[in-house]
């Protein structure tokens, strides 16, 4: 079984107004050295060990984990873990 | 196996590792000789949390019997999830109130949200359907960062949690006042509507039957929480984080909707939600109520987390599960339910005839105390109760007389104090409106509700003002149950009933202990004078930190019936010509008002006067010049006077104002706070049948076309001119900008 | 005409969409679980708002594999009228039924209140009762009701008269105001403001009720053409 690690992220030139929130809150705490934040989604999937497997991660990523409308993804496949 | 790891009923004694869990030397003494041996460590934590001050009111109960709970329509007084009243046409309403404060204290999002759970599954798990949310918070003076934090986050996890339900948040109220900064008080009611043949009690009966868990698996989250709520937060309460639950309100919606079509089963003997100290709670109440046992065999228990010893299991505040019994036999019935809304039911144990909790984990007893002593024979006690120096001292005072000149910059400051302010930044973020029954929104003195398929209507408060209570408990406690029925009164219903939630500091102290019982005096002679009957309620004692106790914060949630939508009556004004009045006459009462606050910069003397048999006259002819249609609209007054409520009278009115004339003095006239009044309109043809009904009014001037208010003297000086637009930029705009305020 | 509720896990505008239909039209409405897999039988699918599935991962996106939806699409594509408030307009989003997504509203809160809107178009199968460029009000409750589109996809429903309803605000940082678009061939609708919650003047509001009588008279006119 393997350890999977998908990073969502807002397509670059979509508003997001979380990640601008956060940058005014960092800037009013005196972190100008923050140019800006952009907030995305982590997941953590535990996955069988399948052919295909980059394949069929792909999928998930396009069909349902991201709006490919206004997210990217990318994903690394970790070090195998034992049920 | 991992028993092992606890320690042994020995060391539990001679270590006083039960001190770590808020168990007193005595306590533990008396938990011993019930159970004839030293109790193991499971055993030591249920009665902990059984007996701890939020299971089992050892501090309060003496005086909770005091208030009046019976009545003509009550079906369910207090001692079940929620009370229950009759509304007619074999319908009723449940409802309870809960405070969330500590958690709320610690983590405020997650704090509010299983708040709103858990009041929910009170109300749903009698069966009822929840109409309606309503709240009652308190915060510091959005003066500190912290302070905005908690504000914004405790809105926003009730908001959060409500709206993703599916069940309004119609109303509340909201103080702001130093006392609250460092512990903020949250209290969530919930309203719901039966059907007489539909109310479930939480009993477990009947040797054999099935106990069955339903909803989310149980994890390590909020541990201990019901002790933690029994303790002053400290410096290191932060640390207690692990204490807090994670609310999953769409696990909640599922379990709600399960829980209504499992109320019709025939085959449902009891339901119980699984709320402050968990499973320990629901199982032993539920046996203990029904005089019957429950024996339960943990390893059947839905677990999220693995290796959970029986302590955590039993101890463990998870959210969003219920416990149920079912007859023998029918278990598939609530499977087939939990199926369909995709819930997990597992059975966990039967009923039993011995009135014992025992618990079977790996094949051996990991505990057996007697249901009764958990559930009933919690200790009781009677603190000690000195007068406090605060009511001694203030009742000495002469009357304040306040040095106001400029009566509309007066006006125009008061709008802008955050109590007084428009909470439309807050109920902005709820969903007011889903279930589309909402006939008067957040805003007006009570929230109203239409009741599909009838002509009826029912109105719903929650009220509180402290600093009464500070001042004078007794004359405050009074003045809580009567502002919350004159909110319902002039929304056109009769008040049926409430419920309450007591947050007041530590009752270990005499003084704070009583402000506790002459404040519930006070509002157990209050109740019976009008006839509102308290059918439910919850207490939450150590409310401090070490800058002090909160204010004494009895919160007063109330439900009246509107028997005809017609009588549905708003704050606002309605047409131009119609004739305004006020009921009841100022005089100069400051002590504890707002605008004493507000230009003194803090409270003091005595309080207002409160007769409550006029306080009675007054809304019963009220109440029938409403229904009569006499009345356009009808406003209590309250915090910050007539002043404060005329603004408020004109500035939701689309674009009308009022010219007032005022005898007397106008400072009093204006700004004080005298009890037992009201600002109504009527228009101009029903004025004389009007004055017939309401003995008391005073006829004092007109609502006119001009967006403007202004007042005079009887001398004809004009004393006060202020535009409609610039009361509701002040009124309007206070708390948006307090919040975006930066240190 | 004979209408289709679509409940899924957490909707919780289902009920208030039914007694809309019930009480505006007197027409049939049927509520229809999320495990139904054939509702070719029905007329209308109404797509209700509430936060199915929790919301979790991104609002209607989960909804959008639930098991009624092969069929919900499948009548779409047929021509039935389809309609989605709020969640089901994220629902409808989603499924690439229509164009676009949704974000966080620009205020990062949930906004719950009466709302002006725009009528952009009052020649679709949803908005014939109204009247080109009125003012109709309507209420919103939602968290994250702020529409993106690209550019292009933004000029191709302003080309084609698929913006139906706009906000006369910008409460939510929506792209050109929108609050309501349709497909292509414009028997999708999907609005975040809820039409079934204006349909009564004790609550405040009427304007939604044209909505759905304009969706039953367009419903007959074919209907009575075409038998």
């Amino acid at each position: 079984m393997f350890k999977v690690h998908v990073y969502v992220t807002l397509k670059e030139g979509v508003l997001d107004p979380q990640g601008s929130a956060v940058t005014d809150s960092l800037h009013a705490m005196n972190y100008t050295e923050v140019n800006s934040v952009r907030i995305g989604k982590y997941l953590e999937l535990e996955v069988e060990n399948t052919d295909n497997l980059e394949k069929r991660i792909e999928e998930m990523c396009e069909k349902l984990l991201s709006n490919p409308v206004i997210e990217d993804y990318t994903y690394t496949i970790g070090e195998a873990v034992s049920s | 196996m991992s028993l092992r790891l606890e320690p042994s009923p020995q060391q539990i004694k001679e270590e006083k590792i039960y001190h770590d869990m808020g168990m007193t030397d005595e306590e533990f003494a008396m938990a011993e000789n019930i159970l004839g041996r030293l109790p193991n460590y499971t055993e030591t934590g249920v009665f902990s949390v059984m007996w701890s001050e939020h299971c089992s009111y050892k501090h309060s109960k003496v005086l909770l019997r005091k208030f009046p709970s019976k009545g003509e329509k009550v079906l369910q007084g207090p001692g079940e999830g929620a009370g229950i009243i009759d509304i007619g046409d074999r319908q009723a309403v449940a409802f309870k109130a809960e405070s969330h404060n500590h958690p709320s204290a610690v983590e405020p999002y997650q704090g509010a949200a299983t708040g709103v759970g858990g009041i929910l599954r009170d109300v749903f798990s009698m069966g009822a359907k929840p109409i309606a949310l309503l709240n009652s918070l308190r915060f510091g003076e959005l003066q500190s960062a912290r302070g905005r934090y908690l504000f914004e986050e405790v809105v926003a996890g009730i908001a959060g949690y409500g709206n993703c339900v599916g069940v309004p948040t119609i109303g509340g109220e909201i103080q702001f006042d130093p006392c609250y900064e460092e512990n903020p008080l949250m209290n969530a009611m919930c309203v719901g509507l039966i059907n007489h043949e539909d109310i479930q009690k939480g009993v477990a009966e009947g040797t054999g039957n099935t106990v069955m868990y339903v909803g989310a698996s149980t994890g390590r989250d909020g541990i201990h929480g019901a002790t933690f709520a029994s303790e002053e937060l400290g410096e290191d309460s932060e640390e207690k984080r692990p204490s807090v639950q994670v609310g999953d309100p769409f696990m909640e919606k599922l379990l709600m909707e399960a829980c209504q079509d499992l109320v019709q089963l025939e085959s449902l003997v009891g339901i119980q939600d699984m709320g402050a100290a968990g499973l320990a709670s629901s199982s032993s109440e539920m046996a203990s109520k029904a005089g019957f046992g429950i024996e339960m065999d943990l390893d059947k228990v839905p677990q999220r987390e693995s290796g959970m010893t029986p302590y955590e299991m039993m101890l463990s505040e998870s959210q969003e599960r219920m416990l149920l019994v079912v007859k023998q036999g029918h278990e598939q019935e609530v499977r087939d339910i939990c199926d369909h809304w995709g819930l997990y039911a597992a059975e966990v144990g039967h009923v039993m005839e011995e009135q014992n909790l025992r618990l079977l984990f790996e094949g051996e007893v990991a505990a057996d105390i007697p249901a009764d002593a958990l559930a009933e024979e919690a200790p009781v006690y009677h603190p000690e109760s000195t007068e406090h120096r605060v009511f001694t001292e203030n009742q000495k005072l002469p009357a304040s007389s306040l040095p106001i000149a400029d009566m509309k910059q007066t006006l125009l400051d008061l709008l802008r104090q955050p109590t007084i302010a428009s909470k439309e930044w807050v109920y902005d973020q709820y969903d007011y409106m889903v279930q589309t029954n909402t006939a008067v929104q957040p805003g007006s003195d009570a929230a109203v509700l239409r009741v599909r398929g009838t002509n009826k209507a029912l109105a719903m408060t929650t009220d509180c003002n402290s600093r009464y209570i500070y001042l004078d408990p007794e004359t405050g406690g009074k003045i809580a149950v009567a502002e919350a029925a004159r909110n319902i009164v002039c929304s056109g219903g009769t008040p049926l009933g409430l419920t309450d939630c007591l947050n007041y500091g530590s009752p270990e102290k005499p003084e704070i202990y009583w402000q506790l019982e002459k404040s519930t005096d006070g509002m157990s002679e209050a109740c019976s004078v009008l006839d509102t009957p308290v059918i439910g309620g919850n207490v939450s004692l150590y409310n401090e930190t070490q800058h002090g106790a909160v204010y004494p914060t009895p919160v007063v949630g109330m439900v009246g019936l509107i028997e005809d939508l017609d009588h549905i009556t708003t704050q606002s004004f309605k047409q131009a010509g119609d004739i305004i009045y006020v009921i009841g006459e100022a005089a100069p009462e400051f002590g504890g008002s707002e605008v004493q606050k507000m230009v003194e910069g803090g409270i003091s003397g005595r309080v207002p006067e409160l007769d409550l048999d006029v306080e009675k006259e007054r809304q019963q002819s009220l109440l029938e010049a409403i229904r009569s249609g006499f009345v356009h609209s009808a406003h209590d007054l309250a915090e910050g006077g007539l002043a404060a409520a005329l603004a408020e009278s004109v500035i939701d009115s689309g674009g009308l104002g009022a010219g007032v004339t005022l005898a007397g003095d106008t400072t009093a006239a204006l700004f004080a706070e005298t009890q037992s009044r009201f600002l109504v309109s009527v228009s101009p043809e029903h004025t004389e049948p009007f004055e017939n009904t309401a003995a008391d009014a005073v006829r004092i001037g007109k609502v006119t076309n001009e967006p403007t208010l202004e007042v005079h003297q009887s001398s004809g000086d004009k004393v006060l001119q202020a535009d409609v637009e610039e009361m509701e930029n002040a009124w309007k705009g206070a708390i948006p900008c307090l919040v975006k305020s930066k240190d | 005409m004979k209408f289709a509720v679509i409940v899924f896990p957490g909707s919780n505008c289902d009920d208030d969409m039914y007694y809309a239909i019930e009480e505006t039209l007197g027409e049939e409405v049927e509520k229809v679980w999320y495990t139904e897999t054939d509702i070719s039988d029905y007329d209308a699918v109404l797509l209700p708002g509430g936060f199915s599935y929790g919301d979790y991962l991104r609002s209607g996106a989960i909804a959008r594999f639930a098991p009624v939806m092969e069929s919900v699409i499948d009548q779409a594509q047929r021509g039935k009228p389809v309609l989605g408030i709020c969640n089901g307009f994220q629902v409808l989003l989603e499924a690439r039924l229509l164009p676009g997504a949704m974000q966080f509203n620009k205020n990062l809160k949930f906004i719950c209140r009466p709302t002006p809107l725009t009528v952009a178009n009052a020649d679709t199968m949803f908005t014939t009762e109204y009247e080109q460029g009125s003012t109709v009000t309507i209420p919103v409750a939602h968290g994250e009701g702020n529409y993106y589109c690209d550019d292009d996809t933004l000029e191709v429903l302003k080309q084609n008269d698929r913006i139906v309803f706009t906000y006369q605000d910008d409460i939510n940082g929506s792209a050109a105001g929108i609050a309501g678009i349709t497909n292509e061939k414009g028997n999708i609708l999907g609005m975040m403001p809820h039409p079934e919650r204006a349909v009564s003047d004790l609550l405040g509001s009427t304007d939604g009720r044209r909505l759905f009588q304009s969706m039953l008279k367009n419903w007959r006119e074919t209907h009575v053409a075409s038998s």
